[in-house]
């Protein structure tokens, strides 16, 4: 299947539309910052000394790294509706576009306000490009950005991952 | 408290491009890729089960995963800078994976030095995990760090952080 004109402009409208937002299932907690934290070795005194984190950071935050993880839910958890995909809009695009394989080409990570225990994050997913249809060595496809954009109770910003995608057809 | 956490560890003016971070090496375990998984709650059967990860991934083992592998950058980084050192920006590229036996080298190397016009101090760094000769790994970061001894990168809010 080949994606016509109008399901490609269709999806393009969606570009800056916040879609699929979901707040976390659980709050920040520090049990998961150590866990992460020993799994590194990261003796980093901001998650280890709370006098530390008193002075520098305000008090107890989570490494900036750790973003992602406040929204991959535990393995089980009673009564759960299924949640969204990670990244349900690659899958959306993959979709409408009829374009069976997928590769990430790269990620970014960029920090806004620390995170720190008790928050209760959300999440919203946003398309920011489409491309026109290329031509690489994986085969014919198109590009798509996509922002993962993550606030807290307050509304504040406290991060956003990007991810670029690569829908195509093997060549 | 026997360590003093309130004076920065580096400085910005103690940093020049072409400056190369301290080399972090870790010898890779089956425990290090499961520890890695479970804290960052990737219940992925390639991530613990070695069955799964040979008959169904092709993989030669179970394989460290990317959420985690941005915790080792992260630690690499501000083993550097010490606390005051605040992550903006991380860039990642997956060249390859790494397996239990592995013993992966993480290196860095500043490729940026600017203050943005709100007096904050930044340093990229062009860091790279490997093993052996092979580039597994590569993260581009972007990191403030203290300008003067009182300056804290942390104290920024709003416009006056600009990652």
């Amino acid at each position: 299947m080949t994606a016509t004109t109008d399901t490609v402009e269709e999806m393009r409208a969606l570009i800056g539309v916040a879609q699929y937002e979901e707040a976390g299932e659980f709050p920040v907690e520090r049990g998961y910052i150590w866990t992460t934290c020993a799994s590194v070795e990261n003796g980093n005194p901001l998650f280890w000394d709370d006098d530390a984190a008193r002075a520098i950071t305000d008090g107890l935050i989570a490494p900036p790294t750790m973003l992602s993880v406040w929204f991959r839910p535990h393995h089980w958890a009673p009564d759960r509706d299924a949640p969204h995909l990670p990244l349900q809009i690659h899958f959306d695009l993959k979709d409408r576009l009829g374009l069976p394989e997928a590769v990430m080409s790269d990620n970014t990570i960029v920090f806004h306000d620390p995170v720190r225990p008790g928050d209760v994050l959300a999440t919203r997913q946003i398309l920011r490009s489409v491309s026109d249809e290329k031509t690489t060595k994986l085969g014919t496809g198109r590009f798509w950005v996509i922002d993962v954009e993550y606030t807290n109770q307050e509304g504040a910003l406290v991060g956003v991952e990007s991810y670029t995608g690569f829908g195509y057809r093997r060549g | 408290m026997a360590e003093d956490t309130t004076t920065p560890v580096l400085l910005f003016s103690e940093v020049a491009v072409g400056d190369r971070l301290p080399q972090l090496a870790y010898d890779v375990t089956a425990t290090t890729v499961v520890l890695g998984a479970l804290a960052s709650r990737d219940w992925r059967p390639m991530h613990h089960d070695k069955d799964f990860a040979v008959d169904r991934n092709g993989t030669q083992d179970i394989f460290l995963n990317t959420p985690n592998q941005a915790a080792w950058f992260e630690r690499f980084l501000t083993d550097w800078t010490g606390p005051h050192g605040r992550l903006a920006r991380m860039t990642f590229r997956m060249h390859g994976s790494v397996f239990p036996g592995d013993t992966m080298v993480f290196t860095g190397v500043v490729d940026e030095v600017t203050v943005d016009d709100t007096g904050c101090g930044w340093v990229g760094v062009d860091v790279t995990l490997s093993v052996g000769d092979d580039v597994k790994t590569t993260c581009d970061a972007r990191i403030a760090v203290p300008v003067e001894g009182d300056d804290n990168p942390w104290s920024r809010t709003g416009d006056r952080w600009q990652p």
